[in-house]
């Protein structure tokens, strides 16, 4: 029995969607205003000079380019790491488990801020200078969980039964994971690691604690929030880290779509 | 019949003997590198927090003194230190229980109504502003109740401004505009971390069986209710699931109150002050460790209410 919704939760529910959706456009249009110091609406002109504006500014290169090395390097150490300890806690149970998944979900489960004041406190306690490898060794360890919790998906749909067929014909484990786990596990790995690089990419709340002077984009960003220079130009940087964080997500959801585990289902 | 076993061939061959022999030592080299790298850098970083909240800071040469007080403690009972405390969590009990109403209908309607294309819009439309990125989407709000921005120019036009300047007068909460009010830092908290709340919410509703639903109706009870003491009961898990989101998110976030809002402090905001132009790390660590103990008793609670079934 599904009866029809009632007219008022109909409302409430698409009112509710557009409501998370709305206003991101807003930064869209704003990207186009004549405007430089107030967020006037609606705009008194529109224009696309801002985007020549940000592309010409030489602060936002160098920021982009530490975000996607950080992102980069964090995928590939999340995704190392996530896979391994699927691969450990898919099949067996063993003494220590429950405790394992607690710890994997901790760093996501407890507030950013007190995952960046402990490295900043350890940094500080070891006197480890802060470095581009300071940023990646706190994004890596929350990028973890979105690995393991793709790929241990997989491997609970995997059936035990084809490793099993594939050491009865006379594979080695080096076989097995080449030739039947590497190809069954990809998309997973794949919707994991685009998962993984956006949440990175993005990061902040962490990052203002390991990164010391250096700017990633969204400190970059976040500068510009708290001290606005050209607010237009912000806008342009914002429609980019949008994109560079919704495009990864969307490849995630049509990698695995239609399967028990459709990525990004828990953040 | 030994003949049909292949001889050894190489080192590979050699190894999978050895972990088909000894489970246990594939299972050891599958976790230790990333128990090494949980254990160290991530509690390793924790452990020190909690010794630098034991450490205090000399008031003449500003160095920490690496000694075990609970002088630091101490300080957050000040009633300046304590007021930030008690204006976190009053601000997370609020989002926490906002968002709990908004995402309702959106979590209800995804789960029992919408079909086919519909289900597929909800979902990307749940996941895309819960992956998209948290900073654009602060900005956005900025936008939004900046006094020139859009929702004063909303109020002027459907003459609804009077409506608008009675909140911001509202002692307590209102302010000079949006932007610079509580009401603003809790509209921004809620809009941001709603998504947290509907997906888990989502998830207990899609359990509740319809089976249930179709013996109360023919137990004879109204649509209300069911909805009262079947659908609500069973939804209980995903909302208390939802909500440790929501209240943990709220509780360690210092770039929504900096950005919208009054200047008074929140928890995170503290932590991010004291251990950067102040140079207070000991106090900073005793107020991070706050949110943690918090989240602790929450997470006491909420596994006792089941909600961990339903994450």
């Amino acid at each position: 029995m599904r009866s029809e919704a009632s007219f008022p939760l109909k409302l409430a529910a698409i009112g509710g969607l557009l409501f998370l959706h709305l206003p991101i456009l807003l930064i869209f249009l704003y990207a186009f205003t004549t405007e430089e110091r107030s967020f006037t609406f609606p705009p008194p002109g529109l224009t696309t000079e801002w985007f020549a504006v940000a592309w010409n500014r030489p602060d936002i290169w160098p920021a982009l380019m530490l975000s996607l090395k950080v992102a980069s390097l964090s995928t590939v150490l999340a995704l190392i790491l996530g896979t391994l300890i699927a691969a450990a806690m898919a099949g067996t149970r063993f003494f220590g488990r429950e405790q394992i998944s607690l710890l994997i979900l901790l760093p996501i489960a407890l507030p950013g801020v007190i995952t960046g004041i402990s490295m900043r406190s350890a940094f500080s306690i070891l006197d480890i200078p802060f470095s581009t490898l300071t940023i990646v060794l706190g994004h890596a360890t929350f990028c973890i969980v979105i690995v393991y919790n793709n790929v241990v998906a997989r491997f609970r749909r995997l059936s035990g039964g084809i490793l099993e067929a594939s050491a009865d014909l006379g594979a080695n484990s080096f076989q097995t994971f080449r030739h039947v786990l590497l190809p069954n596990l990809g998309s997973a790995l794949l919707a994991g690691g685009m998962l993984a690089f956006a949440l990175s990419f993005d990061e902040v709340i962490v990052t203002t604690f390991t990164a010391g002077q250096q700017a990633t984009l969204p400190i970059w960003m976040l500068e510009e929030l708290v001290r606005p220079r050209q607010r237009p130009v912000t806008n342009v940087v914002a429609i980019v880290v949008f994109i560079a964080t919704v495009l990864p997500i969307l490849i995630a959801y049509f990698l695995t779509r239609g399967g028990s585990e459709t990525a990004g289902a828990g953040k | 019949m030994s003949d049909a076993i292949l001889p050894p061939r190489g080192l590979a061959d050699r190894l999978t003997t050895l972990f088909w022999r000894h489970p246990r030592l594939l299972l050891t080299l599958l976790l230790t590198p990333p128990l090494v790298w949980l254990g160290v850098v991530y509690l390793g970083s924790l452990a020190a927090l909690l010794l630098q909240s034991f450490y205090s800071i000399d008031e003449f040469s500003g160095l920490i003194v690496p000694e075990f007080t609970l002088k630091t403690y101490g300080e957050l009972f000040r009633p300046s230190n304590a007021d930030i405390i008690f204006r976190t969590l009053g601000m997370a009990i609020a989002v926490t229980i906002a968002s709990a109403i908004i995402a309702f209908p959106i979590a209800y309607f995804a789960a029992r109504h919408a079909k086919g294309g519909w289900k597929a819009v909800f979902y990307l439309g749940i996941m895309l502003p819960l992956w998209s990125s948290y900073l654009v989407k602060v900005y956005a709000w900025k936008l939004i109740l900046a006094k020139e921005g859009i929702l004063t120019w909303a109020t002027e036009v459907t003459h609804t401004g009077w409506l608008l300047d009675a909140a911001l007068s509202l002692p307590g909460v209102g302010g000079n505009s949006l932007s610079t009010s509580y009401i603003g830092t809790f509209l921004t908290f809620t809009y941001v971390w709603l998504p947290f709340m509907i997906l888990p919410m989502q998830a207990a509703l899609e359990r509740v069986p319809t089976s249930m639903l179709e013996a109360s109706a023919d137990l004879g009870a109204t649509a209300r209710q069911t909805f009262r003491t079947v659908v609500l009961p069973l939804a209980m898990p995903g909302i208390v699931a939802g909500s440790i989101f929501t209240f943990s998110l709220t509780l360690g976030d210092y770039i929504i109150p900096q950005i919208i809002g009054t200047s008074a402090a929140f928890i995170g905001m503290a932590v991010y002050q004291l251990q950067g132009t102040a140079g207070n790390l000991p106090l900073a660590a005793a107020f991070a460790v706050v949110p943690i103990v918090i989240m602790l008793v929450y997470l006491a609670l909420a596994k006792r209410a089941g909600a961990f079934d339903a994450l």
